[in-house]
């Protein structure tokens, strides 16, 4: 985005002189830089990437995956053991999350042996919310990349060539978005059922909507500019005028939008799971987890403290990098302290409010 | 504007048409619903098997049965609903099963939306005004945790801690000094961080509100209040005050002489009127006697507004008029109050005041006092409510936050403080009012969303409302039942919308919709 320098006038520049300051920090860099340079001073944002990043690690490496299959249980054929199906790999926590094990502590409370505890089968609670976490990531990743590209690629298009097509496009976003997200999402997880591959694609399939719309927005406004006239003018074909000359300048909207339908994702996969229309039984994933457990509050409430944990921290930390990202793309709305603004605040308390 | 409206609903009427079929097609594809059947193979089972195809007309494709379900459908038009039967409820029709659901489902619904609304737009408001302070932060910062908040967990903990704990201090209303006095402190903190200003300010105002909450506490616990609440004349008289000064704070009218006194006027005719709306309220034992009530509180404050309104006549009875329907609510929940004794008699004593399942006492369920219906209704309804308030609060706050801040830049504010016109006023009638026409457009949108958290929510509280007939349908591939619920939320839907456009055009001239 070409940001215009402002000369203030002399009487604002007292006002201003943050505005310069940071506008001489940015000078003769790329956007890609300054938004970069913004989002890591952003230390909510940062550290959620970093908490992000080791529960991502931590929920693939500790009970492995699966890769493949069919992800339901059935019996080995040659030692007659129960396993999953599909191509097992394993990770360095040493118990299962579809295995019963005997119980270490009295009613499976937490221990060293099992840090989350044990439910009343025995089955260890650290290696199903390790599954049921891997499985949500997946979800939201799934639908965070395929809202992302057909919400750009459908708002790109209604906004760039207007007209009829336009009018369909537009007339197809309203009747999904009619439909409570959760209603739709419920049939579409009924249909077919359990896994979180096909949920994450079917959801992905659906969630595009907002996104699409904000995209329109931003192409009707940004087709009209002089640099798409420029570009035309020298010969570029629509898809490179879209592609290369309008989208570059929309990324913004497309980059915080595609975070925030992310931490959005999450909570609509586990409240399907937990209704029972998401991922299902023998498969994980974090809202099964709960609704299984949810009668056992009283009793063994760690059974359900430690799946919402997870959801909580994945959507708040999903929700943080979201803002940071809105921050570094669009600093007028500048939400997250400031070092300095606790000491400042005092300082107006007891010498009276500047304004 | 009529053209405006029936254009609109047609197109969203096309709309509502293809997604109607595309949830019905996907429903029916969605399962078996003989499945169970299938296994077995005895005589009965296939005679079963066959009376549910005859019944369900299993033999016509999706496609065509989609049709015939339009066909009934198209008879609520004019009054004659036919959805269908809803086979796994013991052939019930689905328009019966609905009436039953859409009020508890209703009224959960639209309580939370309103009162989320009003909490979030203030919070949001006080937020925006004290931008960059700590209240700010600490605002901001909650609002992202409730937004990360999976409402099916908070239900729960809520279910948990609210209603137990709750239910326990209830069973034994004591509230020692030192709670008390940390209640009006965390009160006096959080005020003199909404009121901002100087130090000498702050301590002021957090005194005050400190002094205040202690000493209503301390006074409701000497009384034994919370044994035996009760509104009262006093009640009435200290609400509708409050209730007057917020009306004429928020119309920036406080220091305007005939304003003050057409509102005031309102107030004392409403406590002057309590001894004999007491009569009315026991012989009219009826829901629409609150309207009845609310029209002529308004109609007394139009009066009160045209006596006293001066050169401001239009606005006096306006406001007064306003100030006299909503003055409504303490009366009603005085009545509520006063079967306060005989409620707490009734409820099944294990289960508690606070209830965490249904929407309603069985044994009260057809009572004939109406107080007690409402009061029985709303014990029930707090908690369920508050878990689809805490999401939209923080969306809410977040969003009136934002386009305050924006609003606050604009030239006609700076304008209208250059007027030298008093901050309040800017802020109410200046930058309120436009902060008002992005979050209408908002609310048609967030509704759908409450819908779908209504789904959890029930499911939690074990209401009987649509989530209950939407899991219980969907689950068991009732097509029936799933188009039915489908239908309501998607005209509450559509009408949102429309709502949301004629405010939107209400609340901004530059917008004029018989042009769109």
């Amino acid at each position: 985005m070409a940001r215009k320098k402002i000369t203030p006038p002399r009487t604002e520049q007292l006002a201003l002189s943050e505005l310069t300051i940071e506008q001489r920090q940015i000078e003769g860099l790329s956007l890609s830089t300054i938004v970069r340079r913004r989002f890591f001073q952003h230390k909510a944002a940062v550290t959620s990437m970093i908490v992000l990043g080791l529960i991502v690690l931590l929920a693939f490496t500790s009970v492995g995956t699966i890769i493949g299959g069919t992800g339901r249980l059935a019996a080995d054929t040659e030692s007659g053991e129960i396993i999953l199906d599909g191509l097992r790999i394993s990770g360095w926590w040493p118990y299962d999350w579809y295995r019963n094990y005997p119980l270490t502590m009295p009613g499976g409370l937490p221990s060293w042996e099992h840090p989350f505890g044990q439910d009343t089968l025995g089955k260890d609670i650290f290696a199903r919310v390790m599954r049921g976490t891997q499985q949500s990531l997946t979800v939201v990743a799934l639908i965070g990349f395929l809202a992302t590209v057909i919400g750009v690629l459908i708002g790109s298009i209604a906004g760039f060539i207007r007209g009829w097509l336009d009018n369909l496009l537009m007339r197809m976003t309203d009747v999904i978005i009619i439909v409570p997200g959760l209603i739709l999402g419920a049939v579409l997880g009924r249909t077919i059922g359990g896994n979180a591959i096909a949920l994450g694609i079917l959801l992905g399939l659906v969630s595009w909507t907002g996104l699409a719309r904000l995209v329109r927005g931003e192409f009707l406004a940004l087709r009209e500019r002089e640099f798409v006239d420029a570009a035309r003018v020298a010969g570029a074909s629509n898809s490179r005028i879209i592609f290369r000359h309008i989208l570059p300048n929309s990324i913004g909207i497309v980059v915080v939008n595609a975070t925030l339908l992310m931490s959005a994702a999450i909570l609509t996969e586990t409240a399907l799971s937990f209704l029972g229309f998401g991922i299902t039984a023998p498969d994980i994933s974090l809202g099964q987890i709960i609704s299984q457990y949810n009668e056992a509050f009283k009793t063994r409430p760690w059974l359900f403290w430690y799946p919402g944990l997870f959801i909580v921290v994945i959507a708040l930390c999903i929700n943080f990098i979201g803002d940071g990202l809105r921050d570094a793309f669009d600093p007028r709305q500048r939400r997250m302290p400031k070092t300095t603004s606790l000491m400042r605040q005092f300082r107006e308390m007891t010498n009276g409010r500047k304004k | 504007m009529l053209s405006f409206i029936t254009r609109r609903l047609a197109a969203t009427f096309v709309v509502l048409l293809v997604a109607s079929f595309l949830v019905y097609m996907l429903t029916a594809n969605s399962g078996d619903p003989l499945e169970d059947l299938r296994i077995q193979n005895d005589p009965a089972s296939v005679a079963k098997r066959e009376t549910l195809t005859q019944k369900l007309d299993l033999d016509t494709p999706p496609f065509f049965r989609y049709f015939k379900w339009l066909g009934g459908a198209a008879g609520c038009a004019i009054g004659q609903c036919n959805l269908g039967i809803s086979v796994i409820r013991g052939d019930e029709p689905v328009a019966n099963a609905l009436a039953n659901a859409m009020e508890s489902t209703l009224s959960l619904v639209v309580l939370a939306t309103i009162l989320s609304i009003l909490f979030g737009v203030a919070i949001g408001m006080t937020v925006a005004l004290r931008q960059y302070s700590g209240y700010d932060y600490t605002v901001t910062f909650t609002a992202f945790i409730f937004y990360s908040l999976p409402i099916f967990w908070v239900a729960v903990l809520l279910k948990e801690f609210g209603a137990i704990r709750f239910n326990e201090f209830l069973g034994d209303p004591v509230i020692p000094w030192w709670i008390a006095l940390a209640i009006g402190l965390v009160l006096g903190l959080i005020v003199q961080a909404v009121v901002g200003g100087h130090l000498r300010t702050r301590i002021r105002s957090a005194g005050i509100s400190l002094a205040l909450t202690t000493g209503i506490l301390i006074v409701a616990d000497i009384t034994q209040w919370f044994r035996n609440p009760s509104i009262g004349i006093i009640g009435i008289a200290l609400l509708g005050a409050g209730l007057g000064a917020l009306m004429l704070f928020v119309t920036s009218n406080l220091t305007k002489r005939t304003m003050q006194f057409s509102v005031g006027t309102t107030v004392l005719a409403v406590i002057a009127l309590w001894y004999p709306l007491q009569f009315v309220f026991f012989f009219f034992n009826h829901p629409l006697t609150i309207v009845a009530v609310a029209v002529l509180l308004a109609g007394v404050g139009v009066a009160a507004g045209f006596v006293f309104g001066g050169d401001d006549r239009i606005e006096a009875m306006r406001v007064s008029a306003i100030t006299g329907a909503l003055a409504t609510a303490p009366l009603v929940l005085d009545q509520m109050f006063m079967r306060w004794g005989d409620y707490v008699q009734i409820i099944p004593l294990r289960s508690g005041v606070i209830s965490t399942i249904g929407a309603n006492t069985p044994i009260l369920a057809n009572d004939d006092d109406t107080w007690m219906r409402m009061l029985d209704s709303s014990t029930h309804l707090i908690l369920p409510t508050i878990a689809l308030m805490i999401i939209s609060v923080a969306g809410y706050t977040r969003y009136t936050r934002a386009t305050l801040l924006e609003v606050l830049n604009q030239d006609y504010v700076r304008t209208a403080r250059a007027k030298g016109l008093p901050e309040t006023t800017v802020i109410m009638r200046h930058a309120f009012r436009n902060t008002l026409i992005p979050i209408a457009t908002i609310v048609a949108f967030d509704f759908g969303a409450v819908i779908g958290g209504a789904i959890i929510t029930e499911r939690v509280f074990a209401w009987q409302g649509m989530g209950a007939l939407f899991n219980q349908g969907l689950s068991q591939v009732d097509v029936n039942l799933v188009m039915g619920v489908f239908l309501v939320t998607g005209v509450a839907a559509v009408i949102f919308n429309i709502l949301a456009d004629l405010a939107y055009s209400a609340l901004d001239p530059r917008i004029r919709i018989t042009e769109a």
